[in-house]
């Protein structure tokens, strides 16, 4: 919170994208969405009071606090912060919003934001943990844990490592582990189907 | 007999196989029948909508349109495959853009989107469909003296799928567990979330969240928590050493699905429910609570 709060910049004076405000960019992301508009918020901080992780201290910056950014233009600090690739998608803020924002999706907006973008905070698990899980579904049409190990351990210091390693083991002997990977059958006519949404390369 | 389109979803493959178990054996018992959904694909979990929403939605519109070719309602015994499905249904149907751009996908595995099928939560099934009085009467085996924490986690009521529902304090739950003879606990943090996949994504953040809920579970002196979703038992159960490991705590909680509590009083034999997979015992503490019920009893 703090190194957030000792930000010098002020709100983004760059031209505008597109030609529309950041705070409209990321309304646009809300698509499915059916809540309020992130404007009606009153800064209140149910969400932050609400949420399991922000009154954990882990997340940089409160969910109340990212909506404030957001409305005031500070792109920069927005796209840098952890907050919603620490989202669990729990949904408690959106339920309890008394303004009825869709606070839950609204970080899946920023994540899928910072996706597109590559701009998301460096050193987080979250992003590279969602690709892999996106390409791995686009292989088989099944998640298969092991191929999403990989995306972490390396993270991992050596104690973390052994945990892991020991919890992994302990659920191989009880067969909870997959040895080969699952896939559906009707594979092409899948694949076919996905790239009416996003064109897929040759390979993979 | 009631026949629903059943949607085991990744995690019931392997991970949460007893939970896959115990799904088919109480529903037997009770007159419901699971008809696997043919080839069915996995609902996208959370990652899917971290990058790319239409892609998402259309992963979700394969299983329904499929459970729509079956003509059954679709029923998903994990929170986050259910949460995944309920809110594509939704919005394509109010979305006819949406549908269509869906549609023109689908159709290359001859599939179509109508709305059709309506998406249920297995506990749902048996709370609603079958009802608690019937569960009630079935049970043989009344679990008396087994001090349940029940745990809804968030994505079986969050968010919000009714204008009016309860999110706050729901109740089925608790009633469920008193319908199979066992006592529900106050469990005060029965709503918060187990951390979800930040276990693999923010560890230190998960375990802390993880703690809490075991903590809550022992100061209510629960003897097992009872939970209705595979990323939940393994956030709480697999993950325990490495919460003692890190909080120098010693939790020892057994950490059960539903269907294996109920598949127990309705007398199916431990094993046709998957118990003896999880890592830590839930035998143990259901028969030390059955040895001890008389003295309590009889206080």
């Amino acid at each position: 919170m703090s190194a957030a709060a000792a930000e010098t910049t002020t709100a983004s004076t760059a031209p505008l994208d597109n030609g529309i405000s950041f705070v409209e960019e990321i309304s646009n992301l809300l698509y499915a969405s059916k809540g309020n508009a992130i404007n009606t918020c009153i800064q209140c901080g149910t969400c932050s009071a609400t949420c399991p992780v922000a009154s954990g201290g882990f997340m940089d910056n409160s969910p109340r606090r990212i909506i404030a950014l957001i409305r005031s233009g500070f792109k920069e600090q927005v796209l840098k912060a952890n907050t919603y690739w620490y989202c669990a998608s729990c949904y408690q803020c959106t339920v309890r919003c008394p303004r009825g924002i869709d606070i839950a999706e609204l970080m899946y907006g920023l994540k899928r934001y910072t996706v597109w973008k590559t701009q998301h905070q460096e050193g987080l698990i979250g992003p590279v943990f969602s690709e892999t899980f996106v390409k791995m579904i686009l292989r088989s049409g099944r998640s298969y844990e092991p191929v999403l190990a990989t995306t972490y351990l390396f993270t991992y210091g050596l104690p973390e490592m052994i945990q892991e390693a020991q919890t992994a083991t302990a659920l191989m002997l009880k067969g909870r582990l997959p040895v080969l990977p699952a896939r559906i059958k009707r594979l092409d006519n899948f694949r076919r189907m996905i790239q009416h949404i996003i064109p897929l390369g040759d390979k993979e | 007999m009631r026949t629903y389109a059943y949607f085991p979803g990744c995690s019931l493959e392997k991970m949460a196989h007893s939970y896959h178990a115990s799904a088919l054996e109480t529903s037997r018992a009770l007159g419901v029948e699971l008809q696997e959904l043919e080839d069915w694909n996995c609902c996208g979990a959370t990652a899917y909508f971290h990058v790319d929403e239409l892609l998402a939605y259309t992963l979700c519109a394969r299983n329904l349109a499929m459970a729509e070719k079956a003509k059954l309602p679709l029923v998903a015994p994990c929170s986050g495959c259910y949460k995944n499905m309920y809110f594509t249904r939704d919005h394509l149907q109010h979305d006819a853009d949406l549908a269509e751009h869906i549609n023109a996908a689908l159709a290359e595995d001859n599939l179509k989107f109508s709305g059709d099928s309506t998406v249920h939560h297995l506990i749902e099934v048996f709370v609603n469909d079958v009802g608690l009085a019937e569960v009630k009467a079935k049970v043989t085996n009344p679990l008396k003296g087994l001090r349940v924490a029940a745990y809804y986690g968030c994505q079986i009521l969050r968010p919000r799928k009714h204008a009016k529902e309860n999110v706050e304090q729901p109740k089925f739950f608790e009633e469920l567990v008193a319908a199979c003879g066992a006592e529900p606990v106050p469990y005060l943090l029965r709503l918060t979330c187990c951390s979800g996949a930040l276990i693999i994504t923010n560890r230190e953040a998960a375990l802390s969240m993880v703690r809490n809920l075991l903590e809550c579970a022992v100061r209510a002196r629960a003897t097992v928590i009872v939970t209705a979703c595979p990323l939940c038992q393994v956030n709480l159960e697999c993950y325990q050493k490495q919460v003692n490991k890190e909080f120098g705590t010693e939790f020892n909680m057994p950490v059960m699905y539903f269907t294996q509590l109920m598949g127990l009083a309705l007398g199916i034999p431990p094993k046709r429910l998957g118990i003896g997979s999880e890592l830590v015992a839930v035998m143990p503490a259901i028969k030390e609570a059955q040895e001890t019920e008389p003295a309590l009893a009889a206080k």
